[in-house]
């Protein structure tokens, strides 16, 4: 139906002639802006209420009595469902350990959490389809474990945590009931402010996205940055990391180079890169973690995304 | 009657800061809004998700923006 829409538009309204490069473009992006709208909005409202049943309250008391390993699994898949955003990442961390959380465990949830949200989930699915979203979830989880364990393995990293944060104490509070309306109510709220943020990006991403697709010659990112030039996948990283967490605009952009030859492996390091670090970020955990822990925590985490680039590029 | 707004000072908790205020004039209630931005204290009131609503000392709600209704009502329970 979305595709009828497109072509009526494409080739009745703007009277464009089919098989030229501006009826692609065009065609392209009314489709594809239509499809991801609306995909958001269903999506974004059934993650919502699925979150409004794991407040960070609520999952820092399931994690609090679980080991290592076990409690970094459990914790990058709560990273999935509890809401979270990175003005509340410093009390959430806080709370965390205050409640006996290992140390990389917290940093697992923390690592998987901006990493496998629901905008860039629908885009994904949207764009590269469910098999591609499924890889990405999977290896997502993957990078958050690992990094979770090994960053709880540094000998003495306690002592890398700023002091006073050992210090604060957590008082109990009753957890609000909320009924179903209250649920439906956070849901569609959070839905429509989401929205409000992405919609001017992913518009704006889709259009690029188009001309890429209907102007850039096929095979262009195969000839400068395809599986055999090695320096592909930490530059698509290096890209990533200033275009902090906007997910929404720059997937559709990924998406069109990848028809014209990106490989799997790139596409994918570049997306955590863009997820999962940022400037604002590491700003805001820099107020728990002292300097050289957020080195190391940003070394391990780049690491890992490059090992999902190479392996990816290398076995598909 | 004191109201106060748990949140390190993001978007989410100015606008329920305005809420607040807006829920309180219209009840006709002399209420006072703080913020309260220092994280021991939000701690203390058990509150991980921002922003928090704390009416009287009491947790109303947290992680979410209520509406003005709902916040007009937890103003009458306390008066």
């Amino acid at each position: 139906m979305i595709e009828a829409f497109a072509d009526w538009l494409t080739y009745s309204v703007f009277k464009l002639s089919a098989e030229t490069h501006l009826a692609d473009a065009v065609n392209f992006f009314v489709y594809d802006t239509i499809k991801i709208l609306l995909m958001l909005t269903a999506i974004i409202f059934i993650v919502s209420v699925i979150r409004s049943f794991f407040p960070p309250e609520k999952v820092r008391k399931i994690l609090a009595s679980k080991a290592e390993f076990v409690g970094n699994i459990l914790a990058s898949l709560l990273g999935i469902v509890t809401p979270f955003c990175s003005c509340s990442a410093v009390p959430v961390f806080i709370g965390f350990l205050e409640a006996g959380v290992p140390l990389g465990v917290t940093l697992s949830f923390l690592i998987a959490s901006p990493m496998i949200n629901e905008v860039a989930l629908v885009l994904l699915w949207g764009l590269f389809g469910a098999k591609i979203a499924l890889i990405y979830i999977g290896t997502g989880l993957t990078v958050a474990i690992i990094s979770g364990i090994i960053l709880g393995r540094i000998p003495a990293v306690e002592k890398m945590v700023e002091d006073y944060v050992w210090e604060l104490r957590m008082s109990e509070t009753e957890i609000p009931k909320l009924s179903w309306r209250d649920r439906f109510q956070l849901a569609s709220s959070h839905t429509q402010d989401i929205l409000k943020r992405v919609t001017l990006y992913v518009i704006l991403g889709i259009g690029v996205g188009a001309v890429i697709h209907g102007y850039v010659p096929i095979d262009f990112v195969a000839t400068y940055a395809g599986r055999e030039n090695p320096f592909a996948v930490p530059l698509a990283v290096l890209i990533a990391i200033p275009l902090y967490s906007n997910a929404a605009g720059t997937i559709p952009i990924v998406q069109a180079l990848m028809g014209k030859g990106m490989p799997l492996g790139t596409v994918l390091a570049f997306m955590m890169a863009v997820t999962a670090i940022s400037f604002p970020e590491m700003v805001i955990l820099r107020k728990v973690l002292k300097v050289k822990l957020l080195v190391i925590f940003a070394a391990i985490l780049t690491i890992a995304i490059i090992m999902v680039g190479y392996l990816f590029n290398a076995i598909m | 009657m004191e109201i106060k707004i748990l949140g390190p000072g993001c978007r989410n908790c100015e606008k329920l800061a305005v809420d607040a205020k807006l829920a309180a004039k219209e009840t006709g209630c002399t209420a006072e809004v703080v913020k309260v931005t220092d994280m021991k204290q939000m701690m203390s009131y058990g509150v991980l998700s921002t922003p928090g609503l704390v009416i009287n000392g009491k947790v109303k709600a947290y992680g979410r923006i209520p509406s003005v209704s709902e916040i007009k009502k937890w103003i009458e329970e306390e008066k």
